[in-house]
């Protein structure tokens, strides 16, 4: 609230004119203000109640034993010490969120520029190509994964069917602990639309007599892209290559999904993640093992000190984006 | 379907200048262009593979599901029917409609207002808001998860779609950031004019500002119901054991172990689940796709 108490200026001066004329709308001052003060009041309020609050919240539940039937209890740093002690799967629920940001994000990255420029350069039906290209991610989430459990499942699925057909012997893809996060790369690759609409945006935006220069210097098709298409588009891989790290983070969804589906088994009430992981804790991420900790055993103490350690990570790639990032300084996008 | 992206992409490569390699570089061209576009075609036929494949298991008779098999032996399009009696399917699409549709209308209440003061009136203090508002929309939710979640405990309404539904009327930080981005694009003396004639800001905004960010706020509502459409963590934290108040999104994902293993309804499923969204995709892309440009970076 104090910052709209405190209005500076009621944005009532005309376009171009300094503070010596008295600005028009001078009378309507404090109307003015109380209409500001009730527009944004709401998104105040909701700044503070879902963000600030809990924020601070979860750095106290962190240094507490806390069950939602009893009230919290101060335990020190002993969440802490357990969860890089003697967690038995904080580690390997960390390694696969590491193997999302390390091979999933990047590998989807290059496969959404690599359509992109080959979109760029289509010129016949190119609304067609790049609707057919961008349609896979609309898919729900939930049903693109149940499609590609099915698609790779190892007795009927189709995938194995045509790889049989040219002497592959296709492996058991969601279910093996190998290939299960092979799997859902694939799966991230096929939805990258919204990733390459925005490369296809910014390849679009490139000046072309950029192109036409290099060319008449006898640039070939890899010297032009190094020397012009790239140093045009950094910003827009900057923003894909941090944003893409900061989803792979959270990476939980589809990882889920697929083991729920791929274990075949039902989820319902408390049984809802028994089947995370599977196979063999292969797709076991890290905010999944929060949510088996702090909703499935009830453990929210230890619950919240995960939670403080991925906003930690987290702020480090927030920190990232926030400085490279144009469109999120207040001053940028105009 | 032609209408995407009706942008003319730019003649490249450029065409060659110097007469004497003009023959060479024209059959250099050309051989390009089919290396393009035969490899175009083949990651096409790998794009849509997976729906085809889909639709095809949706019309086969259970017993064919269990054969490995692509092309249906009899269409079976009760399959379409029959999810409706295995599964409260069209509770479920009720369930994702409330979610969804209340979810967007309290958004654009409470968050249209907000993002025209951020965009459009200067205020002490609005970059710290908007910082703000930036970190909470790129916050993995389950850094919040837990005090949220504590919250509405208090308040009785775990077990219900509820506490997705109700943060909205506080505003929502992605559509805020999104709605901000579009309103700047205003030129600020259509509002200074309005201001003029004696209009107050809730004047400027709903005559000046809505009318002509009309595309930005359509963009942004169909954001957010794509998003709350497509949500499974947060039925799953919130609703996992409530199944009267599952969505479709968090209902598909348990078909398959609570009804058997019959691919051919989970498929018919999927393919209904989909339907809707790609339905108001149709109806709306140049929206939804300057809404993703304009999401990611430009400027």
């Amino acid at each position: 609230m104090t910052a709209i108490d405190r209005v500076v200026e009621p944005a009532v001066v005309p376009a171009g004119s300094t503070a010596s004329a008295p600005p028009p709308g001078r009378p309507n001052r404090p109307r003015v203000r109380w209409s500001i003060i009730a527009m944004l009041t709401p998104a105040l309020l909701g700044l503070a109640v879902f963000f600030v609050y809990p924020l601070a919240a979860s750095v106290f539940y962190s240094f507490t034993r806390f069950d939602l039937v009893s009230p919290p209890e101060w335990i020190g740093l002993r969440n802490y010490e357990y969860l890089f002690t003697k967690d038995p799967m904080v580690w390997q629920a960390a390694l696969n969120t590491l193997w999302f940001i390390v091979i999933l994000a990047p590998v989807k990255i290059v496969m959404a520029l690599f359509v992109a420029g080959l979109l760029a350069r289509a010129k016949h039906a190119s609304g067609i190509w790049r609707t057919l290209f961008y349609l896979p991610a609309l898919v729900p989430p939930v049903a693109s994964v149940v499609a590609f459990v099915f698609l790779f499942n190892p007795g009927t699925g189709p995938v194995n069917l045509v790889l049989s057909w040219v002497g592959i012997d296709g492996p058991l893809w969601f279910n093996d602990p190998a290939w299960s996060k092979p799997s859902l790369l694939l799966l991230g690759l096929w939805v990258m639309g919204d990733i390459m609409i925005i490369f296809l945006a910014a390849l679009l935006d490139v000046p072309r007599d950029q192109y036409e220069a290099a060319s008449l210097d006898g640039a070939n098709g890899v010297q032009q892209f190094r020397f012009v298409t790239l140093p045009n588009i950094v910003p827009v891989l900057v923003f894909a290559l941090v944003t893409g790290v900061i989803a792979a983070l959270q990476y939980f969804s589809e990882a889920a999904v697929a083991s729920t589906v791929a274990s075949g088994k039902a989820t319902v009430g408390e049984g809802a993640s028994v089947s995370f992981g599977y196979p063999g804790g292969s797709l076991l991420t890290y905010t999944q093992w929060l949510y088996v900790r702090g909703f499935s055993q009830y453990q929210l103490g230890y619950a919240s000190a995960l939670a403080v350690l991925l906003f930690i990570v987290a702020a480090v790639f927030l920190v990232l984006l926030l400085r490279k990032v144009k469109a999120f300084s207040p001053e940028g996008a105009s | 379907m032609t209408a995407v992206l009706d942008r003319t992409p730019p003649a490249l490569p450029p065409s060659p200048v110097r007469q004497p390699k003009r023959a060479r570089r024209r059959g250099g061209a050309l051989l390009v262009w089919i290396s393009e576009h035969v490899l175009l075609t083949a990651l096409a036929v790998l794009f849509i593979a997976p729906v085809v494949f889909v639709f095809l298991t949706s019309v086969m008779s259970s017993n064919q599901t269990l054969t490995a098999s692509l092309w249906p032996e009899t269409w079976e399009w009760g399959n379409y029917l029959e999810v409706f009696e295995r599964a409260p399917l069209a509770r479920w699409f009720g369930n994702s409609a409330l979610y969804s549709g209340l979810a967007t209308a309290f958004m654009l209440v409470s968050s249209v207002p907000a993002a025209y003061v951020l965009a459009k009136i200067k205020i002490r203090g609005a970059n710290l808001i908007f910082l703000a508002i930036i970190v909470a929309m790129l916050l993995p939710p389950q850094v919040t998860a837990v005090p949220v979640y504590v919250m509405w405990a208090e308040l009785g309404l775990t077990g219900t779609l509820w506490p997705l539904i109700l943060p909205n009327l506080l505003g929502d930080a992605f559509s805020i950031f999104l709605l901000r981005q579009f309103f700047l694009t205003v030129p600020k003396e259509y509002a200074d004019a309005a201001r003029l004639d004696g209009c107050s800001e809730w004047g400027v905004l709903t005559r000046v500002i809505v009318p002509m960010a009309k595309p930005g706020i359509a963009a942004a509502g169909i954001f957010l119901f794509f998003h709350s459409w497509n949500d499974y963590f947060g039925p799953l934290l919130y609703a996992s054991e409530s199944p009267e108040w599952w969505p479709v999104s968090y209902g598909l994902a348990t078909f398959r172990g609570s009804h058997g293993t019959d691919w051919g309804l989970t498929m018919a499923m999927t393919m209904l689940v989909l339907v809707p969204v790609v339905l108001i995709f149709f109806f709306a892309q140049r929206t939804f796709v300057e809404g993703i440009t304009l999401s990611g970076v430009k400027g």
